[in-house]
């Protein structure tokens, strides 16, 4: 991979950064706030209505039976799924000559949030409608389509998505399953173990990633492989800590006759689908965490508000308080960014032509323009939810770590988001990596953005200064933040050049300041446009500014913290102090009332019952 | 058959701890808010007497719904066309308009109109649970009423209406044209039959979901939106607001250590033994 060769093109000093607003990671250069992200505020009638319907039917249908669900009780999942199926949940990203609604990615997302109180339900109909339904969707042949898409949309098979195998996980590439094509031309041959199978145990199509045999070379390729077919089998359900009711299996391939037909995509583009797939799976991962966070949180303020000790409730304690905010805040973050992120992909795609033979085609490569945010909301979002279940099981004392309470649940239902789908280290990976060769490939004025800030640093008065509004110091916070990132990002680059990609703690932290810089941006731009239209001495502004503030008042620290280890890892003595005195210049600290506003958002989240700041 | 279905929107319930109360004026901006529930229930009974339950897909007759509103309430009367009703009908008005006196009249003119076979209300608005403005329909229309209905069977030309009483149950045989208000009950599985659905049928237990592709189609539904003043039949507001205050926020429960301790607080603290 030499995604660093060709560094050191110098950029003209007229770049016009916000013109990257739409583009994919450029945030990290566009100016704080500016780029009109979109806001939950900003949903239609129409949306809220489809959340609020998912919603009503997780609260009144999943939830009271989840623990039937964890305990695998037979059929009360399937016949939940068939319930969803009715209600046209499978129907979302579907094209309409099947059938479906083919309605925006932030429907899909809005559901997959409303869905996420009870993990095993939300896994099998993500694994159902997502990963399994949709390689079909972009990829699939109208014949293909035609045979499968509307039985998948209205319940009649449910369909697996088959990548993983025991050996080969994180480098899915690696598969050992093999495909050779038959004597007659007719029939392609599988052979294999594929592992972890979500909805392995029921599925009646599989979509099973396999290298094909071509003489001497293996291409990488995908197969829709029906359950029935000879040769299949389902190993043993897995006992796992969390989201126990789902299923999940090996499926073991021998001797599989598949139909040439059945070939899905080209041969040896195997990988695209695969990766594009999970894109589209990281979105709704992060919001699915954003959504249990949300519910955990609001276990956690009910059990505050009635729990007594030392004769108080125990929301009256500063500690429990604080946790409740922290929370929010990430909680707040998460989804701002992961709304944003629907928004351009949304808006990129209404440009398209449906009837555009190439519809499809071009839809995935807008998906793919947006991968550096796909991985920042699961790895950022999967996270979140990790230190929201923990502090919330925390503040239930004993009762958390029982199966009497709830949040006992969810913090076991919350550990695989930062497993699967890419586990969140492959997800950190390719954040700085694909940032950095989108900047060599041209699509990113990140290089000139680099050297700007260098100039900008050898004179004073040439930083950005600080503007007006409630939001005044963030902004500025968040500028000289990108300043710094791309600052270190390509000095890093420079010095390493394709060696870079084996300095994974490099990487890793450049991955998390990347991420802050996108949920600096995302609840900067927010707390803006609420400000706009409610006015800064609106109860509801003061509450989604002292979020914003929060979260960027330890994003800001976290990146600075993640910026010195970057530069104690990359440079000698002399180089590190030129680094210091260029990353001080830029790490300049602001006042916040950090106390105050911590008590503004833990008494609204408990006045509220939980965190109600959105649909 | 025809039935007509009156709709109250109400500030959801989960939410109402944000209402800011000022002596003349009560705040609705930031409210979330629901279709009153019993009026939902009124619906469901509706929808149910508009088809085989067997197959509720297949409508057999009309049900129009009708609220007082501005235009934000358009979205509480699209959330009852997802769910099966087929039009709607929205009086133009603000709230601080109105009272249960002239919605009624309002309402008279609209369902003289519109000439339906029966008039379901809900009890009660769970907002201000007056409880008054379905018999003040059927008062102004001179139509034959059961109010509270926990069962409702469909007969040719007529309504067979159960309501619960201490030790049993009221039943009532009310003639088309007529108007019902509901209770509960109504929406327990064998509470409602149509003439098309088999008495052995049950129904889940509730009210119906709106399903995805229903809540699409719901956009394209007809709303008629009318004038107050046209259906008003020039009764104005009877009522005068006085004064509007909170509640007295609830003061703090207390846990007894047992029977005697609760008999003696209730006796002595409480008085109310
Ligand atoms: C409940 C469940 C459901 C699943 N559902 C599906 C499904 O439906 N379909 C499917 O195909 N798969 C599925 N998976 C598989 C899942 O995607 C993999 O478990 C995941 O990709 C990790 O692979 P692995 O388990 O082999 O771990 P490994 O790849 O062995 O990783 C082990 C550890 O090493 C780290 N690591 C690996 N490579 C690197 C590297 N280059 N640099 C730094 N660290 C590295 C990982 O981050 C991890 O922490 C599921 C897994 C589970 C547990």
């Amino acid at each position: 991979m030499a995604w660093l060769s060709g560094l050191g093109a110098k950029g003209s000093c007229m770049t016009d950064y916000d013109e990257h607003s739409t583009t994919g990671g450029g945030f990290a250069v566009t100016s704080a706030g500016r780029a009109g992200a979109f806001t939950p505020e900003q949903f239609g009638e129409e949306h809220l209505k489809y959340y609020q319907a998912a919603a009503e039917f997780s609260r009144n249908q999943v939830e009271p039976r989840a623990e039937d669900i964890d305990h695998k009780k037979p059929e009360v999942l399937r016949e939940l799924m068939q319930q969803a199926a009715d209600l046209g949940f499978f129907l979302v990203e579907v094209p309409e000559e099947y059938g479906g609604m083919a309605l925006d990615k932030a429907t899909s997302m809005l559901i997959a949030e409303a869905l996420s109180p009870v993990g095993s339900f939300a896994v099998t109909y993500g694994a159902h409608t997502g990963i399994g339904t949709l390689p079909l969707v972009y990829y699939g042949t109208g014949e293909q389509r035609s045979r499968y898409l509307e039985r998948l949309a209205s319940g009649e098979l449910m369909a697996s998505y088959c990548l993983s195998e025991p050996s080969s996980g994180s480098d899915a590439l690696a598969a050992k399953t093999t495909a050779t094509l038959s004597a007659d031309g007719k029939h392609y041959v599988l052979n294999g173990t594929k592992a972890w199978i979500t909805n392995g145990g029921f599925a009646d199509l599989y979509t099973v990633f396999a290298q094909l045999v071509d003489g001497d070379s293996l291409k990488f390729s995908a197969f829709l492989i029906e359950r029935k077919t000879p040769g299949v089998s389902i190993g043993k359900e897995e006992r796992k800590l969390g989201i126990r009711g789902s299923s999940t299996t090996l499926v073991i391939l021998d001797n599989v006759k598949v139909p040439v037909e059945n070939l899905l995509g080209e041969v040896g583009r195997g990988h695209k689908i695969a990766f594009n797939i999970l894109n589209i799976g990281r979105w709704k991962l992060g919001i699915g965490s954003v959504g249990a966070a949300k519910y955990a949180l609001g276990e956690g303020v009910r059990y505050a508000k009635e729990r007594v000790q030392f004769k108080r409730p125990i929301s009256e304690f500063g500690l429990i308080r604080q946790k409740i905010a922290t929370s929010a805040q990430l909680i707040y973050a998460g989804e701002s960014m992961a709304y944003r992120t629907a928004g351009l992909v949304d808006a990129a795609t209404a440009k398209l032509d449906k009837s555009d033979p190439e519809y499809f085609k071009k839809a995935i490569n807008i998906i793919e323009e947006y991968t550096i945010e796909a991985s920042i909301l699961k790895v950022f979002c999967s996270d979140a939810l990790a230190f929201v279940v923990d502090e919330m099981l925390q503040v239930h004392g004993g009762n958390g770590y029982t199966e009497d309470y709830t949040v006992e649940r969810l913090f076991r239902d919350a550990r695989i988001m930062r497993i699967f789908e890419g586990t969140n280290e492959v997800n950190r990976l390719l954040i700085p990596a694909t940032l950095l060769k989108r900047a060599l490939q041209g699509r990113l004025p990140l290089l000139e953005f680099a050297e700007q800030t260098k100039k900008e640093l050898s004179g004073p008065g040439r930083l950005p200064t600080r503007g007006t509004g409630p939001m005044a110091d963030e902004a500025r916070a968040s500028e000289l933040a990108k300043r710094a990132v791309v600052y270190c990002a390509s000095y890093a680059a420079t010095k390493y050049l394709d060696a870079l990609k084996n300095k994974q703690r490099v990487l890793g932290e450049l991955a998390d300041a990347i991420a802050h810089l996108y949920g600096m941006d995302s609840v900067i731009a927010r707390a803006e446009r609420i400000t706009q239209a409610h006015g800064e001495d609106d109860e509801l502004t003061k509450v989604h500014c002292a979020l914003a503030s929060l979260y960027c008042f330890e994003a800001r620290a976290s990146i600075f913290q993640s910026l010195q280890r970057i530069a104690m890892m990359i440079s000698e003595d002399d180089e590190l102090d030129l680094l210091y005195e260029r990353l001080g210049k830029l790490d300049q600290r602001y006042r916040v009332d950090v106390m105050g506003l911590q008590e503004r958002v833990a008494e609204y989240i408990l006045q509220n019952d939980g965190y109600k700041l959105s649909h | 058959m025809k039935i007509l279905v009156a709709l109250k929107r109400v500030a959801d319930p989960d939410n109402a701890n944000k209402v800011k109360v000022s002596p003349e004026k009560i705040d609705t901006t930031g409210l979330e808010w629901k279709i009153n529930p019993f009026d939902e229930y009124a619906l469901e009974a509706a929808l149910r007497l508009t088809e085989d339950g067997k197959k509720p897909k297949k409508r057999e007759g009309e049900v129009v719904v009708m609220t007082l509103g501005p235009k934000e309430v358009e979205t509480t009367l699209r959330s009852a066309l997802a769910t099966g009703a087929d039009r709607a009908i929205r009086i133009d008005c603000t709230d601080d308009e109105l009272d249960g006196r002239l919605v009624a009249n309002a309402l008279k003119t609209v369902i003289a109109e519109e000439k339906p076979d029966y008039v379901i209300f809900g009890k009660q608005a769970v907002d201000g649970d007056n409880n008054g403005v379905g018999q003040m329909v059927a008062e102004l229309l001179d139509w034959p009423m059961a109010t509270f209905a926990a069962t409702i069977q469909e007969e040719d030309g007529s309504l067979l209406v159960s309501r619960e009483v201490d030790g049993g149950m009221c039943t009532l045989r009310v003639k088309t044209p007529a108007v019902v208000t509901v209770d509960l009950r109504i929406v327990a599985p064998e509470s409602v039959y149509s003439k098309l659905t088999d008495k052995a049928h049950k129904y889940s237990d509730g009210v119906r979901f709106a399903a995805l592709p229903a809540i699409m189609k719901a956009k394209k539904k007809p709303i008629d939106v009318k004038a107050l003043a046209d259906t008003a039949g020039g009764v104005t507001i009877g009522s005068n607001y006085a004064n509007f205050e909170a509640p007295a926020a609830r003061a703090a429960g207390v846990k007894v250590e047992d029977v005697a301790a609760l008999v003696d607080k209730l006796a002595n603290e409480a008085k109310a033994i």
